[in-house]
This record gives structure tokens, sequence and C-alpha cells, in this order.
């Protein structure tokens, strides 16, 4: 029998032309290959949230693999000579057991947390760039809400997943988190009861946490993820302004082969960044804490860094309880309920608030320079300077211990600080991008400052100014108008010096001619600059 | 399929014109989706020039060290002792060799793929119009339309009777659906005759009417010489299981007060309020709930100096010469105070639960 030769083009093709036949793929998949993408180094802090999350996945597969949720009690006899013979959780026990015992399973436990904390880190460095810009600005008003549900996902995500290995740390969380559940009014004791199955701390909360930690929680966040995407790809990215961008294009370069490439490239070096951290940074160290008990519990008690805001505003709060008769509010329940309630639903509005308050109804492609919308900023930046206060006064006490200051002292800068300080910001904030956008206005106006003196005849000196477009009869520059983009302001950005020299350590191009002038100049009068003067 | 598609602008070229390149005929397909390529260059001057092979060259390199770096992370996870021991060891750098081996792999991929794109593609600059337009009012009242329609033909508004059936009929499946999970979760907090939220492992009901004894973690009884002048202990319920997690109320601060600490305290338990204190210390020794009031932490930190008790996760403070009212922070409520005795024995025991609720505070608490 003669063996019949295989053309490995005709079969591809043919493979090529099935897949066609049935599914319609090849115009759709040209247009995939082709959409084009805008690129700018802040639109990739949210890959690297997307990027963390894989690596979420991924760490946290395995590490289901050895974890056992329940709380029965056990005596542990692991390797750890510290807590041999301790009577403790069989949740704290496989958890030692899978830093212990399992191979690697350090290094993997230790990826998941340092993934966890990177996640949640790109998540509000996203929404920063995201909100200073501008881009949450119709019509993606809907993926910013997503975003801020995304963020609060990831932080119940976070809590419930540092929960399960009940250490010592984790369960006093978990206590604080019940007590936050009975300060709610009328349904609080009854809300406790339904989660922890009784009386705090019952034997059912692990088991439950697991189920919301490893299926709930990500199932939902891995469905918003894709719609997050989905959006972005449907709407396509917003871009910044410039030179051919409008509000009707989008001016970047193809997603195949460049742009997916350097995406692909990004996440190795992000899961690359986090098997480092992993690796040389110890995280959680759960033997160190031992058993949750009761009883128990050390200074420096603090939680991940993104919940440590809501720790800070539960020291900050004065004790104040509201008496109704017989029943009364404990203060926990402002600082914890009402608090993590209006830091999320308030962002969520903002979109609509500020359409309104400007009256904006158009659609908006372009970004916007965080200057040319001063209050925006204020706004932002009023918000982040409370948040920040809030998260270090959730570790007021390490900070009062480490620098020996009072830890009232502490306390009570919070609770001034957290009043006083986000209008500071504000204002300084609106000052900040009123200058900018002033000193935009006069380069356009009057051109770069050269720094060449010249003395007049009259004997008075002036600057030689760069005019950046066409000049009047007089040699005065015809003020330009801004275009929401850079306004170059050095010479050398107009070619006054030579391009930079390629290579690393040693040249591997000809270094440039010195031009003799910079940028070149129309038409009429002008001062004539030298370099060499 | 060489007519020209949606959107597309410029002249359509026949793609089976066998004189088109093939970048010729992505451009076709690039005019089709409405693209443009404004820039599309090499960034080198030639092919095979030195700086492009010298590019080349670190990228292949790059890859090589991402390869020999996972090479090592499996050697090392394979010959590497791994296992936990005491002291000083090899072990101890298992963790840090994984992951600098893996990081180092991973990083240097990155690193290279990253390189590739942007050192040696062509730099291009390509514009896509966006069509972003909403749909046209017609198609708008079309779509609108063709859902009445569907509402129509369901033809509910005609046939009020299956309205109501809906209602009455089919709503309670909702309710079946949700019954279940709600009902499940559901504990009434205050079902029995004494309500544990009320109730400590001290109280002396549950032990059969006799006073419980305060005993350390391992259950030992303690008599009063146990406790130096001015140091603590905490304590636990004198009853099986009394210091495990299952009775996370109890645990108590046992303080030996200084004899004029003491009398202050007295005075001030004495002269309480409501009474509830009254009599509740034995000799200079005082016991108070080590439950915060505020969110439930164990309140820890004594500072004997100034007989306040400090909740490290919120920095309540408490001072305990005056019934442990709260001095500062977020915590309202003061602790609650054990009434101590001595029992003929000589260890000290609860004459009754806490007088106060034992823990963080919620709304009906009395």
């Amino acid at each position: 029998m003669k063996r019949r030769k295989l053309d490995p083009a005709a079969a591809t093709a043919n493979f090529a032309k099935g897949v066609d036949d049935r599914f319609q793929a090849a115009t759709p998949l040209r247009g995939l290959l082709n959409k084009v993408f805008p690129d700018h180094w802040s639109f990739l802090l949210g890959e690297i949230a997307l990027f963390s999350f894989i690596v979420l996945l991924l760490s946290g597969v395995f590490l289901t693999l050895f974890f056992d949720p329940t709380m029965k009690e056990v005596a542990y006899h692991g390797s750890y000579l510290g807590l041999r013979g301790t009577e403790m959780s069989g949740a704290y026990e496989s958890a030692l057991n899978l830093s212990f015992e399992v191979r690697g399973g350090l290094f993997m436990r230790q990826m998941h947390h340092w993934a966890a904390l990177l996640f949640m880190a790109s998540i509000v460095v996203h929404m920063a760039r995201v909100f200073f810009t501008g881009a949450f600005r119709k019509p993606r008003e809907v993926n910013w809400v997503i975003g801020v549900v995304l963020f609060l996902l990831g932080f119940f995500a976070g809590f419930t997943g540092y929960s399960l290995p009940d250490d010592g740390l984790s369960g006093t969380g978990l206590r604080i988190a019940s007590a936050i559940m009975l300060s709610l009014p009328v349904i609080g004791t009854w809300l406790s009861a339904a989660i922890f199955g009784g009386e705090y701390p019952g034997e059912l909360i692990i088991g439950r946490f697991y189920i919301a930690h490893v299926l709930l929680i990500p199932g939902i966040l891995l469905a918003l993820i894709s719609v997050h995407l989905g959006i972005v790809f449907k709407q396509k990215h917003t871009q910044w302004p410039g030179p051919l961008r409008t509000n009707e294009n989008v001016v970047g370069e193809r997603m195949f082969p460049r742009y997916a490439m350097k995406q692909g490239g990004f996440f190795m070096a992000v899961a690359g960044v986090i098997a480092l951290m992993a690796g040389l940074f110890q995280i959680n160290p759960i033997w160190l804490f031992g058993p949750y008990r009761a009883a128990e519990v050390s200074s420096a008690s603090q939680p991940d860094w993104y919940v440590m805001f809501m720790d800070g505003l539960v020291r900050l709060m004065p004790n104040w309880q509201i008496y109704f008769g017989d029943y009364s509010l404990p203060p926990l329940f402002w600082p914890a309920v009402v608090g993590l309630g209006a830091l999320f639903t308030l962002p969520m509005l903002y979109p609509w608030l500020e359409a309104r308050k400007l009256k904006d109804t158009r659609t908006h492609h372009l970004l916007q320079r965080p200057r040319d919308n001063p209050e925006r900023v204020g706004i932002g930046m009023m918000a982040l300077t409370f948040f920040i206060i809030a998260t270090i006064s959730g570790g007021n006490d390490v900070i009062a211990d480490k620098f020996h200051i009072s830890l009232n002292a502490m306390t009570w800068a919070g609770r001034i600080g957290l009043l006083i300080l986000p209008p500071i910001a504000y204002y300084m904030s609106v000052r900040i991008c009123l200058g900018l956008q002033q000193h935009d206005r006069e380069v356009l106006a009057h051109g770069v400052e050269t720094g060449i003196i010249k003395r007049l005849p009259n004997g008075q000196f002036v600057e030689v100014h760069q005019p950046l477009g066409p000049v009047d009869d007089h040699g005065h520059p015809i003020p330009l108008e801004y275009a929401g983009w850079v306004v170059p302001k050095k010479m050398n950005k107009l070619g006054a010096l030579a391009p930079a020299v390629k290579g690393f350590f040693y040249p591997v191009e000809k270094p440039a001619d010195i031009p003799v002038s910079p940028a070149p100049i129309s038409s009429g009068e002008r001062e004539e600059i030298s370099s060499k003067s | 399929m060489s007519t020209a598609h949606h959107g597309g602008t410029g002249t359509p070229v026949d793609v089976n014109d066998p004189k088109l390149t093939r970048f010729d005929i992505v451009k076709e397909g690039l005019r089709r989706d409405d693209i443009e390529i404004v820039t599309y260059e090499s960034q080198f001057q030639g092919a095979n020039s030195k700086a492009e092979k010298r590019v080349v060259r670190n990228i292949s390199l790059l890859f090589i060290i991402s390869g020999l770096g996972a090479l090592a992370f499996v050697v090392f996870y394979i010959i590497w002792p791994w296992r936990y021991e005491l002291g000083n060891n090899r072990s101890d750098y298992f963790t840090p060799i994984l992951g600098g081996t893996l990081g180092v792999s991973l990083f240097a991929l990155g690193i290279g793929i990253l390189a590739w794109a942007k050192k040696l593609l062509p730099h291009e600059l390509s514009i896509q119009q966006r069509h972003g337009d909403p749909s046209s009012d017609e198609e708008r009242l079309i779509t609108g339309q063709t859902m009445m329609y569907v509402a129509d033909e369901l033809g509910v508004q005609r046939r009020p009777l299956l309205k109501g059936a809906i209602a009455i009929g089919v709503a309670p499946l909702g309710l079946a659906v949700g019954a279940p999970l709600v009902g499940g979760l559901i504990q009434n907090p205050h079902k029995d005759k004494r309500p544990i939220m009320y109730h400590t492992g001290f109280d002396k009901e549950a032990n059969g009417g006799k006073p419980v004894r305060l005993t350390r973690e391992d259950g030992s009884p303690i008599r009063p010489e146990d406790v130096s002048t001015g140091g603590q202990l905490t304590v636990y319920p004198g009853i099986p299981g009394g210091a495990t997690n299952k009775y996370a109320d109890s645990p108590t601060l046992l303080i030996h007060l200084r004899s004029d600490d003491a009398a202050t305290a007295r005075a001030a338990a004495d002269s309480d309020k409501n009474g509830r204190n009254k009599g509740s210390m034995w000799g200079n020794y005082v016991a108070y709930s080590k439950i915060c009031t505020h969110a439930g932490c164990p309140a820890s930190l004594y500072e004997q100096q100034t007989n306040r008790l400090l909740c490290p996760c919120h920095q309540s403070q408490f001072l305990i010469t005056d019934n442990a009212q709260p001095v500062f922070g977020p915590a309202t409520r003061r602790l609650p105070m054990l009434p101590l005795s001595v029992d003929d024995e000589g260890f000290f025991v609860a004459t009754s639960d806490f007088k106060d609720t034992v823990g963080p505070d919620f709304w009906e608490r009395p």
C-alpha cells in the first residue's frame, strides 16, 4: 500500500476551512487580530490585577488539595516543634501541614497571599488612574461600578481567605467580624447567629468561609472580571488626546502581534515578581501566631492592608452609643457598617453625580489630564487622603510603639486628621491643578523659556522665549489653543538637544550631529538661538 | 467575497490577484475593518544590521536564562532538603530558592517577550474608527415594538385569570427556593431558657448550682497566694472544656491589686451606681471579663503602674480601679466584673456569673 504524503500546509488549510464552515470564524477572527489598542503605561495597571487574579486561581487550586476546613480539635504532631502537642482546630493543623509537610507548600501559600495583596493594590491604583483621568465618564459608568464591586469582592475574598487558617490572628479578625454583625440594629444577634450557626465561634464558620472563599466569591469575581473585560473590548479602550486622536477613533497598534506579546510578557513579569516575593519575603507566618484562643491576642494585630482602613476607622470612632429606651446602637456600627457602605456606594454614584453637576451627556472616549478637571482631582485626593489616614490609623499602635509616641496621641491625631486633612488635600490639589493649567497656557501664549537672557538697548533684561507656533509681524507668538495634551516646556522637547544614543553599556549607534538651532520656526522675525551661545 | 464589507473606505483590491504581497492582503483586511496604518517601519536600518543582531542575542540570552531558572527550580525542588527542622539548616533556604529560581525564570521570560515586541517588531501607528454610534431611532423602535409584541403574544393583559394565577400560583415557588436557605441558617439567639449570649462558663446554674472554680488553661484551680501582688492571671471556668473556644466569652483576668489600689477599687465597686459590682472583690483580688465590650478581642495588656487594661485590637482602655470603666478609645461599656470568693479548699470560685453581659455590644443587650 502506498503511503499518502501529508502536506502540512494543505492540512492546515483544510482544518481552517472546516472550522469556518462550522463556526463562520474567519471574519470575526480577522477583526480580533486587527483590533487596535491605544498604548500608555497607565493602561496596564488593571492588567496587574488581572494577572494577579490568574496567579491566585492557580495557586489557590493547589492549596485546596491540602487544606481541610474543619474546626474539630486535634493535637498537633507535625514537624514544627514549637506547637507539638498543642490542641488546635483541624483547619489550623492542615494549614501548618501545608506549610511544613508539603514539598513547596509554603512557597505556594506565600505566593497566594502575596498575589492577593498585589491584586488589591493594583485594583486601587487602577481605580485611581480611571478616576483621575475621567475614564469613568459616559459610556463607561457601568464598568466603573463593576470595578468598585470587584474591589468589594476582593475585600471579602481576602477576609474569608486569611480567616481560613484559624490561627491566633485570623480568629481575632473573625471575632471582630462577629462584633460588627452584632452591632447592626434589630437584626444584629440574628445575623451573627445565622452566619456562625449559633453562638460565636461555633464549629461551622471555617467550613462556610471555605466554600465562600473557594467557590462563591471567586465565581462571582470571575464572572464580573469577564464582563469587565468584555465591556472594555466592546466599548474600545479610552485614549489620551494627542496628534491624530479624536473622540471617534482609536490610535495605537493592532492587537497581534505586538500588543498581545507585550501583554504576555507583562504577565510573565508580574508572575515572576510574585514568585520572587513569595520566595524571599515571609508573609503571614501562621505558626508564630498559634491556634486561635479566645483569651489570647498579641499587640500589633493588624489585618491585611486592604482591611486596615476599616480597622483604622473603628479605632478612631469615639465611643458614642445611642440609646433608644431598652435598646442601643453601639459605636462600632458607624465606621464598620455605615462607613464601609458609604465608601463603596459613593464612588459607585460618582460618574452620574459628576455628569449631573457638569450637565454633561456627551460620550467621552478621550481621557482628561487630571489638571483639566481640578474639582475631580480635589475630590479624589480628598477620598485618598481619608483612606490613607484610616489605613495608617489601622496600624497606629505599631507606629506609637516604634516611634515612641503616645498611643492616645496617635488616636487623636487620626481623629483630627480624618476631619481636617481631606479638605486641605482638596484645596491644595485644586490649586496645584489650576497652577499647572496656568503654566500650560503661559507656554502656549509665550513659548518655551530658553534660559537665554538678552539685554535690550535700553538696559532692560529679557528672557528669550521659543514660540511653539507661528508669530505675528512683531515677532510675538500667536497664542495657541490648548489641545488637552502635554505642552512641551523644555527646549530639549523641541529637539534642542541631540536624541539619546542607543545602547545600555556602550553605544550601538553613532551620536547624532548636534543641531545648530532648535525646532524649525515658520516665518517672520524671530530671535536667533544658538546652542553654543 | 470581493465586495467591500461594512465601513470600509478606500478602494477595494482583488485579493486573488497573484501579484499582491501578503502585506497587501493584510492591508485589504485592515481596510475592511476600517483601520488605517499610518506608520509602519522597521526599527533597524536594513535587515541583519549590527544593532538588530545584538538585540536578537540579548533576547535569546533572556530566554536561555529563563530556561535555566526553570530547570534550576525543578532540580532544587527535587534534591534540596525541604523538611522543616529546628535550628538553622539548609532546609531554611528551600522556599527562597524556589522563589528565586522561579521568579528569575518567569521574569526573564517576561522581559524577553517584552523586548522582542518592543525592540524587534516594526513600530506601527494604526487608526481604527470607533463606530460607537448608538442604534438608529428606527432600530430602537423596531426592537421596542418587538418586545411589546412578545408581551402581546403572551396576552397576560387580556387574560386576567393567568395574571392572578401567576401571582398566586407560581410566586410561592420563589419562596420555596429561598426558604431552605434562610430557614436553614436562621437560629434564634434567644431560644434557650438561659440564652448563652447572656451567660458564660461561670454560670452556677449550668454547674448544678455549685459555684464554678477559677482555673488555669490546664484546668488547675488557683489559690490566692498563686497570684503575686500587682500580678495578673488569665483564668477560665473550671468546667469540662472551660478553656476551649466553646466558652469563648468566659476568659477572665484575675488581678491581685496593691493594697492602696485595692481600697480605691473596692470603694468604686461598692458605690457602683446600679449596685451590681457591690461586694464582688475578694480581699485585694478583682476579676474582670477579658472580652472587650467593643469588638470582643481579649483586652490583655495590663499596665501595672496605672491599673489600666488595654485592648490591642482597637486600643480601648479600661481603668481597673474604677469598675473597669472605659477611659479611652471606642469602647462605651465597662468590663463585666466576676464576683469572687474562696471555697472551703482555699481555691478561687465565682459566686455567680458575670452581672453584666459579656462581650461586644448589641441592640437588645439588657
